[in-house]
């Protein structure tokens, strides 16, 4: 079946099976592997999208449901050569090591402090929750937050 | 010539600069393994056995083969080559013929225009089996009335370790007996790879593993061709903690490569990969542990069996491990310790994170628990004073030679401030939820809690041990660019999210002077850089970055001296892309550089030895300790945990990267905390019952406590910057610190792990056992299946 979506601000169609998630269909037709594919069970958050607005697992989502929608991927978040300050943070905490949950992580975090600029440390845990890492032990994700949160209240 | 100030070459050793790979990792630019892609690619597809244990009568595959889609379908008789490979011993078939032997076990593989068309043409292919009976116990693997999994038996390796006085007698004895779990590595990224045959017969793959050439010594000889056509590069590697030391989809990729002369690319899925790498031993322990009076340790007796599943893998490495390390870093005059690796028709076991020094720790840290309980000890007091230091004697008879500061990990783990009591969490009329044990369950109101404190130490072996040679490589190019002087560094370090690519960089930047360091790709075209594992990158790819580096800048400076004649007096030396005479300006770098400087060189560790017939040699490189101690909250009616903190001290010998050490530290800690709590394989008559992550649970953040961590600098004597491997200590120790702690909170015995919510509330009882088994009778000290021949040839 065809469908049509917004990806990152720009109109794209892609002939797809029915039954073919979201994730599957950004990396596999729309060359965007950015988001990952982990767990195919709405487990671990690695392929974290928005989908109009809405943080989503891309495994859960049926690519047909999102005809005619908004998407957004990982890779929108830097614009030409300026890291979102998410990213940054992640890279001058060492919160990425394999980087394989990284870029859903960072979907989930830019989430997180768009609806609230300065989430307390359970806060973010709860956010997170739903993001596997299993290199980090989180607590450097928890400083990149802390220091993302803090830059972005800055910058607004 | 000008006088030039000197600027300090920045992102050398010590400090902790940014990871080379991190933009493309946060932008989601990295390619993965699952992310690669080629024109005209197929995509390959594995059938595999329902049965733990049958007999193939015969395999249909003409409805799968006239599926559309499907470009080819092969079978064992396919591979054309060796039909079987394996890491130590080539006991797996790539595909099965005759027999199965595990649930699981690869049986055809095709390859198909697209995921979903492949899944639905392998659900076409008609096996029949006969059924057979398994063995999927192992102290019943070890009877003589069992099933044999191989025409050879079911030992797998049998060490036996006799140190001092078999029959010394001691004051106080504690007897305990120990299960650990099957857990598995579950990294994020599942097994992937891309083969692409190449015009000269031979094939690229792009996989992600941890050692490119120990696969390439074994793809080669199965697929029939020459170890140089059959080129390995890396790609990216989503984690790995042992899971990648096996070989996976490549064999499969490449055979099915060559038979289409197509791209294929395999990415397993989650429920997948957990039956297509091998997983920590599930173990039993029985342990009897003396002291004096006035506390001093004077014998250990162990009785250690592991099940290492259908397949050798690394498991004869793994009860080696095991077995050494048995008696806990402790100075312990009398020994006797059996170790046993079975097979059975369970999954297959084999490396990770720990190797083996997990499961005994949980066990002798336990008995140092019950010990210092019967002699009226505190409990750290008793580790101190029985603690290995330099000069110690081990239970092998190897002397440590290395630094061993176990009274230093100890002392300052136990002196980091405990978290407040909070006590007043339960009197809180409405206390965070997130803050008591079930977490966002909204299960518990913090009623019935009780707090406690455990504390462990343990230690693992660095690089690999009784004897092995695992060299690292690294070729250095040094040359000019527009902007200055730059180096090319190519490893074929498998750079799996620890740092290693990072590391070697600093190296560079600190004896070059050069800030400009690039990294060629991982691939097979340098020499072999051993594996990422056992805790060893840093020690010898660093080790031999280090040593191409000195001969890097001795040709610089054979340049520099020829260019100025006769005049130069005083030591050259390198920094901040300059040359300095005595430490001051000469010339930059670059002014020697018309042509490049090329220089390859490999580190060797210190020779090792096998053990003998008696367990005694001097089989270990170099040993890193760590001390943990954590503090639980347990909601005794629930049994539900919270683990409040973790306050740990790591030797670490020299910190190269302060902030990925500290990274390691915590991932480290949170994969102990799983073992302890939550992660365990679930056998059911061979059959794995959750592979996946709805059903193996593994910790998330709100799961992880504050890690407080001191590192402890004590460098190591003949190692490049004195550094220690990080990665593995903390695993060794959390699962025995948490569970202390819970007994501590609970007075319950808790001698498995990981430690269940009806263990916890007294519902189920203690695992027991009625003894240790017989030992076996095996023809010596080495791994059985050496003796019929099977040994690999690899490196």
């Amino acid at each position: 079946m065809l469908i049509r979506a917004r990806v990152n601000g720009e109109w794209r169609t892609a002939d797809v099976w029915p039954g073919a998630s979201l994730l599957f269909v950004l990396r596999e037709h729309l060359g965007l592997p950015g988001s990952k594919n982990a767990c195919e069970q709405g487990e671990c958050g690695s392929c974290s999208v928005w989908l109009d607005g809405d943080l989503v697992c891309a495994c859960l989502v049926l690519a047909a449901q999102a005809h005619e929608r908004e998407v957004r991927t990982v890779e929108s978040l830097a614009q030409d050569q300026t890291l979102h300050p998410v990213q940054e943070a992640f890279l001058e905490t060492g919160a990425v090591q394999c980087g394989f949950c990284t870029p859903g992580l960072i979907v989930a975090v830019a989430d997180l402090l768009t609806r609230d600029p300065s989430p307390g440390e359970m806060e973010v845990r709860e956010a997170l929750s739903g993001n596997l890492c299993r290199c980090t032990g989180y607590q450097k994700i928890l400083d990149a937050v802390k220091l993302a949160a803090g830059r972005m209240r800055r910058l607004t | 010539m000008s006088i030039r100030t000197i600027r300090v070459t920045r992102g050398g050793v010590g400090e902790s600069p940014r990871r080379v790979d991190g933009v493309p990792k946060v932008t989601g630019q990295f390619q993965f393994g699952s992310d690669l892609w080629a024109d005209g690619m197929v995509w390959g597809h594995t059938l595999r056995s329902p049965h733990p244990s049958a007999r193939i009568r015969s395999v249909d595959v003409s409805k799968a083969l006239a599926s559309p889609g499907v470009a080819c379908v092969l079978l064992a008789a396919d591979v054309p080559g060796k039909k079987t490979y394996g890491l130590e011993f080539a006991d797996q078939p790539v595909l099965a013929w005759d027999r199965v032997r595990y649930a699981g076990e690869a049986v055809a593989i095709l390859a198909a225009s697209d995921p979903e068309t492949a899944r639905r043409a392998a659900d076409k292919i008609t096996v029949d089996y006969d059924v057979l009976p398994a063995v999927t116990d192992m102290e019943h693997a070890l009877r003589t009335d069992a099933p044999r999994v191989h025409d050879f038996g079911n030992v797998l390796r049998h060490v036996r370790i006799e140190h001092g006085n078999p029959a010394a007698a001691a004051d106080v004895w504690v007897d305990g007996y120990y299960e650990t779990g099957m857990q598995d590595q579950a990294f994020l990224g599942p097994e992937a790879g891309l083969a692409i045959p190449a015009a000269d017969g031979g094939v690229d793959l792009y996989v992600a593993t941890q050692w490119l050439h120990v696969d390439q010594e074994q793809i080669a000889p199965c697929v029939n061709l020459p170890t140089d056509k059959v080129r390995l590069y890396l790609a990216g590697v989503g984690g790995a903690f042992g899971a990648r030391e096996d070989v996976s989809m490549h064999v499969h990729a490449c055979m099915l490569a060559l038979r289409t002369g197509k791209p294929v690319k395999i990415v397993y899925g989650r429920e997948e990969s957990f039956f297509g790498h091998v997983h920590r031993h599930p173990s039993r322990i029985w342990m009897r542990t003396g002291a004096t009076r006035d506390g001093r340790l004077v014998h250990v007796r162990a009785r250690i069996v592991v099940d290492g599943g259908a397949y050798a893998s690394s498991s004869s490495a793994v009860i080696g491990n095991a077995s050494t390390f048995a008696a806990g870093p402790y100075e312990v005059a009398n020994a006797l310790i059996e170790g046993t690796a079975v097979y059975t028709n369970n999954p297959p076991c084999g490396a990770m994170r720990g190797f083996g020094a997990v499961q005994v720790c949980f066990a002798y840290e336990a008995q140092m628990d019950r010990l210092a309980k019967a002699l009226g000890i505190d409990p750290v007091a008793l580790r101190a004073q029985n603690a290995l230091k330099t000069g110690s004697i081990l239970p092998t008879g190897q002397v440590i030679r290395g630094s061993a500061p176990v009274r230093e990990v100890i002392t300052r783990c136990a002196a980091i401030p405990l978290p407040p009591h909070d006590a007043a969490i339960a009197a809180r009329s409405r206390p965070d939820p997130l803050l008591l044990p079930g977490g966002a369950g909204n299960v518990s109101r913090g009623e019935r809690l009780r707090r406690g404190v455990g504390f462990a130490v343990g230690y693992k072996n660095l690089a690999y041990s009784e004897g092995f040679d695992d060299s690292a490589a690294v070729r250095l190019k040094l040359f000019k660019t527009p902007s200055g002087p730059a180096v090319e560094v190519h490893s074929a370090a498998a750079e799996v999210g620890q740092g290693v690519h990072t590391i070697l960089a600093q190296v560079v930047r600190t004896e070059l002077g050069v800030d400009h360091v690039v990294l060629h790709p991982a691939d097979t075209q340098v020499g072999s850089a051993g594996s990422s594992s056992a805790s060893r990158q840093t020690m010898m790819s660093g080790g031999a970055a280090q040593l191409a580096c000195a001969a890097v800048r001795d040709e610089l400076f054979e340049r520099v001296r020829q260019h100025a004649g006769s005049r130069l007096h005083g030591d050259l030396s390198l920094t901040g892309g300059l040359v300095l005479l005595a430490g001051r300006p000469l010339a930059s770098i670059e002014e020697f550089l018309d042509a490049p400087i090329e220089q390859t060189r490999v580190y060797h560790h210190r020779r090792t030895t096998p053990v003998d017939a008696k367990g005694q040699g001097d089989p270990h490189v170099a040993f890193a300790f760590a001390a943990q101690r954590a503090v639980v909250d347990v909601d005794e009616e629930l049994g539900l945990v919270r683990v409040v903190q973790i306050a740990t001290a790591q030797d670490v010998g020299r910190a190269i990267h302060p902030q990925h050490v500290y990274g390691q530290i915590d991932g480290g800690t949170a994969q102990g905390l799983g073992l302890a709590l939550m992660e365990e394989i679930q056998t059911k008559d061979g059959k794995i019952r959750n592979p996946s992550f709805t059903d193996y649970l593994i910790p998330t953040i709100l799961d992880m406590p504050v890690v407080e961590a001191v590192l402890v600098e004590e460098p190591e004597p003949g190692v490049p910057f004195g550094a220690k491997g990080v990665g593995e200590p903390s695993t060794v120790v959390s699962t025995a610190a948490i569970v202390a702690a819970l007994r501590d909170a609970t007075g319950r015995a808790l001698n498995r792990v990981p430690v269940r919510p009806d263990e916890l509330v007294g519902l189920s009882p203690p695992a027991r056992s009625a003894g240790p088994p017989p030992s076996p009778d095996v023809p010596g000290p080495k791994p059985v299946p050496y003796y019929i021949g099977l040994a690999t040839e690899q490196p």
